[in-house]
C-alpha cells in the first residue's frame, strides 16, 4: 500500500514524551506553555467571529493528565456562545461527562483509536473496553439530547503498530456510529497517510457508514494534510477539521508539525469554489493574535505569506 | 482547545472529478513519475546565501546517487545577475554525470547557450513567463519578444541535437498582474512547444494556485500541447503544491518538479516558501504506489548536507518528522 516510513520504529522512543499524557491531543496539549485561560477565551470568541461552524473548546479530562485543559470550566463558561456556532468538549467518561454538562456543554465528543497498542498506550485500555466506556457517555448524551461526535485515532498508521488495516479502522468508526455518534471524525494521528492509504481507509469505512457522518482530521507531520483532505473531498467527504495556524505539534516526532492549519485549508477549499461560510481574513487574524501570545511563529503557509506578500504589493504600487 | 471544524456545506464548481471509490483512486494516476530536480539551479538561486562550487558539485553527486534521472545543474546567466551562479562552468566540468542523468541548464540567450555546450552541456531550458508585466520586470522584454530570443536558441540547440526544455512562468497568477489568464498560458506553451521545446513546464511562480486554477490551467494547455510533453513546477508559498501535483497527476501529468529540502524560497514574499520539497513529492507519490526511481533515504541525506551547508533548516516535512536518532 506504499511506502510506511522507517521513522516510526525510531519513534518507538518518544513514548517517555508521551506516557504523562494521554494521546488527547488537542493542539493546545502540544504547546508546551501554560496559556492564560483569559488567551484561550479570547481565541475562542475571535474564532466565532469568523463563520466557523464548529470551535472544540476545551476537554474534560483529569487536569492531572492534562494540565493545560485544567480550566476547562471556566473556558466553557467564559466564552461568548454565537447562536451560529457549535462548541463541543471531550469526554472521555462518565465523570469528564458530568463536569462537562454541568459546566454548560451542549455537545461532546469521544475518542476511540483503531489501534491496539495506542489505545493501550494512551488511555490504559483495549479498544473493546474503550468503547464501553463510551456506550455510557453516549448513553446518557443521548438522553439529555446531547450529540456525541466520535473520533478515531491512527486511521492512517500507528507509531507503535505501524499500518493499520482499514478494515479495522471501518469496524472501529462502525461502532462509534452505532451506538450514537452523528459523525466520526477519522485521524491520520502521525501524519503518515497519503491520498493512497487515505482513498484505501475511505473506501473501506465507506462501506459501514455513510459520507455525510464522516469527518476527516489530517496531521501535516509529512506535509500530506492538503493532499490528503482532496482526496476525501473527491470521494464524497464534507467536513474537515483543521487547527487555526497549525498549532499543536506531532508529540511523536520532536520538532515536526502537527495539526493542518485551518487557513491553508481554507485557502485550498475557497480556491476551489467550495462554499465554507469563513471569513480567511479574520481567521488569519485569530491566529496571528494566538501566536503572539504564544510567542511562536505561526505553521500556516497561508498567514505567513499573506503577511509578507500584502507588504510586497504595496511596496510594488509605490514603486511603478 | 481551539481547533476547528470545517462544515463544507456546497459544492461550487463541479470540476471535483468523482474518483472511483477507494483503491481505483490510483487507476487515474500515472504508474510512473519522471522527478525533474530543481534544487541545485533553481533552489540556490533562490538562496541568500552563496555556496562554494565544490559544495554545489557534491549535492549535484549525492542527488545522482539518490536516483533521480533529471538535474537542474546551473545557469549559464550573467554572473553579474545571478552571482550564485557565476561557478557554471566549474560546477558542470565538477559533476560526476552518472550515466542515465541529465542536467540541464538554463540558457537565457544564444550566449548562455554556447557558453553551455562549450562547458559540455547536453541539455537545455529556457524561460518564458505568462505575464507580460512579469516578462518585462524580470527579463526587460515582452513575452513576444522573450520568445523570439528563445527561438534562436531552440534553432541552434536543434542544429547542435542538444534537447531543450521550455518553462511558463505565473501559470496560476502574477506578482504583479495577479489573474493570469488560462488561454494566455496556453498560447505561451504551444509556442514553446512549437520551437522544438520537448516539454513545458507550467510553472506556479508564486504559489497562489490552488487544485481549482491548476484544473483549469491544465484543460486550456492540453488543449493545445500533449499532455505527456507537460510538467509542473508547483510553489509551496500557500501550502498548495501537494494537493496542486495530485490534481496534476489526475489530469494526465507524469512529470513533476521539485526542490531538494525545498530550497529557494520565494522573491516575491520575504521570509515565505518557495519550491516544494522534493521529499515531500516523493513520500506522496510512493504512497500513492507509483514509481520514481527515487531512493527517499538518500534523497534526505542529500538534503541534510545542503542545509548544513547553508546553516538552514530543511523546508521539508517529511525530512523534519523523521527523527534524528
Amino acid at each position: 500500500m506504499g511506502n510506511f516510513p522507517t521513522t516510526v520504529k525510531h519513534c518507538l522512543s518518544y513514548e517517555e514524551l508521551i506516557q504523562d499524557y494521554p494521546w488527547l491531543a488537542r493542539w493546545l496539549q502540544e504547546e508546551k506553555e501554560m496559556v492564560p485561560t483569559g488567551v484561550k477565551i479570547q481565541l475562542i470568541d475571535m474564532l466565532s467571529e469568523t463563520g466557523l461552524p464548529v470551535i472544540e473548546a476545551t476537554s474534560f479530562v483529569s487536569s492531572k493528565w492534562v494540565p493545560q485543559m485544567a480550566d476547562h470550566t471556566e473556558v466553557l463558561q467564559a466564552i461568548h456562545r454565537s447562536s451560529h456556532v457549535r462548541y463541543p468538549v471531550l469526554t472521555p467518561n462518565m465523570h469528564g461527562f458530568q463536569d462537562a454538562v454541568a459546566a454548560g456543554a451542549t455537545e461532546v465528543a469521544v475518542f476511540g483509536s483503531a489501534s491496539e497498542t495506542f489505545s493501550r498506550k494512551n488511555i490504559n485500555c483495549s479498544i473493546d473496553e474503550s468503547i464501553l466506556r463510551f456506550e455510557e457517555v453516549i448513553c446518557t448524551a443521548k438522553q439529555r439530547q446531547i450529540p456525541v461526535r466520535g473520533y478515531v485515532s491512527c486511521a492512517l498508521g500507528c507509531p507503535y503498530e505501524g499500518p493499520i488495516e482499514s478494515t479495522k479502522v471501518a469496524e472501529v468508526v462502525k461502532r462509534l456510529y452505532e451506538l450514537g455518534c452523528y459523525e466520526v471524525s477519522l485521524g491520520d494521528t502521525i501524519g503518515v497517510g497519503t491520498p493512497g492509504s487515505m482513498a484505501k481507509m475511505l473506501h473501506s469505512v465507506k462501506k459501514e457508514v455513510p459520507s455525510s457522518a464522516l469527518a476527516v482530521h489530517c496531521h501535516d507531520t509529512y506535509g500530506q494534510a492538503l493532499a490528503n483532505i482532496l482526496t476525501a473531498l473527491q470521494m464524497g467527504i464534507c467536513t474537515v477539521d483543521s487547527s487555526v495556524a497549525g498549532l499543536g505539534g506531532c508529540p511523536y516526532a520532536q520538532g515536526a508539525s502537527g495539526n493542518v492549519s485551518t487557513e491553508d485549508v481554507l485557502y485550498m477549499l475557497h480556491g476551489m469554489g467550495i462554499k465554507t461560510g469563513v471569513d480567511l481574513s479574520k481567521v488569519i487574524e485569530a491566529g496571528d493574535f494566538i501566536c503572539k501570545a504564544l510567542n511562536r511563529k505561526t505553521n500556516s503557509k497561508v498567514a505567513q505569506a499573506r503577511g509578507d506578500y500584502s507588504v510586497h504589493c504595496r511596496m510594488k504600487k509605490i514603486n511603478t | 482547545s481551539g481547533e476547528v471544524r470545517v462544515n463544507v456545506v456546497e459544492w461550487g464548481s463541479g470540476f471535483l472529478m468523482s474518483v472511483q471509490d477507494g483503491a481505483s483512486a490510483g487507476k487515474t494516476l500515472p504508474e510512473r513519475v519522471k522527478i525533474v530536480e530543481v534544487g541545485p539551479r533553481d533552489g540556490l538561486q533562490n538562496e541568500k546565501t552563496v555556496v562554494p562550487s565544490e559544495v554545489k558539485i557534491h549535492l549535484i553527486d549525492m542527488l545522482s546517487e539518490a536516483g533521480l534521472s533529471v538535474i537542474e545543474a546551473t545557469s549559464f546567466v550573467s554572473p553579474k545577475w545571478v552571482p550564485q551562479m557565476a561557478d557554471q562552468v566549474e560546477v558542470m566540468m565538477g559533476i560526476h554525470r552518472r550515466p542515465g542523468v541529465s542536467y540541464p541548464v538554463l540558457t537565457p540567450n544564444l550566449k548562455g547557450f554556447l557558453a553551455a555546450v562549450n562547458a559540455g552541456a547536453a541539455e537545455v531550458a529556457i524561460f518564458g513567463a505568462a505575464s507580460e508585466l512579469f516578462s518585462k520586470k524580470n527579463i526587460n522584454c515582452s513575452v513576444d519578444e522573450s520568445l523570439q530570443r528563445f527561438e534562436v536558441v531552440t534553432k541552434a540547440a536543434k542544429e547542435a541535437g542538444v534537447p531543450v526544455r521550455g518553462y511558463v512562468s505565473c501559470v496560476l497568477g502574477c506578482p504583479y498582474e495577479g489573474k493570469v489568464s488560462p488561454d494566455k498560458v496556453a498560447q505561451v506553451a504551444k509556442r514553446l512547444y512549437s520551437m522544438g521545446c520537448y516539454e513545458i513546464s507550467l510553472g506556479d511562480t508564486i504559489g497562489v494556485g490552488t487544485p481549482g486554477g491548476m484544473t483549469e490551467m491544465l484543460q486550456a494547455v492540453s488543449r493545445e500541447v500533449p499532455v505527456n510533453a507537460l510538467a509542473v513546477h508547483c510553489h509551496d508559498t500557500y501550502g498548495q503544491a501537494l494537493a496542486n501535483i495530485l490534481i496534476a497527476l489526475q489530469m494526465g501529468i507524469s512529470v513533476v518538479d521539485s526542490s531538494v529540502a525545498g530550497l529557494g524560497g520565494c522573491p516575491y514574499a520575504q521570509g515565505a516558501s518557495g519550491n516544494v520539497a522534493t521529499e515531500d513529492v516523493v513520500y506522496m507519490l510512493h504512497g500513492l504506489g507509483i514509481q520514481t526511481g527515487v531512493d527517499l533515504p538518500k534523497l534526505m541525506d542529500a538534503g541534510a548536507f545542503i542545509c548544513r551547508s547553508l546553516n538552514k533548516k530543511t523546508s521539508s516535512k517529511v525530512a523534519q518528522a523523521t527523527c534524528k536518532l
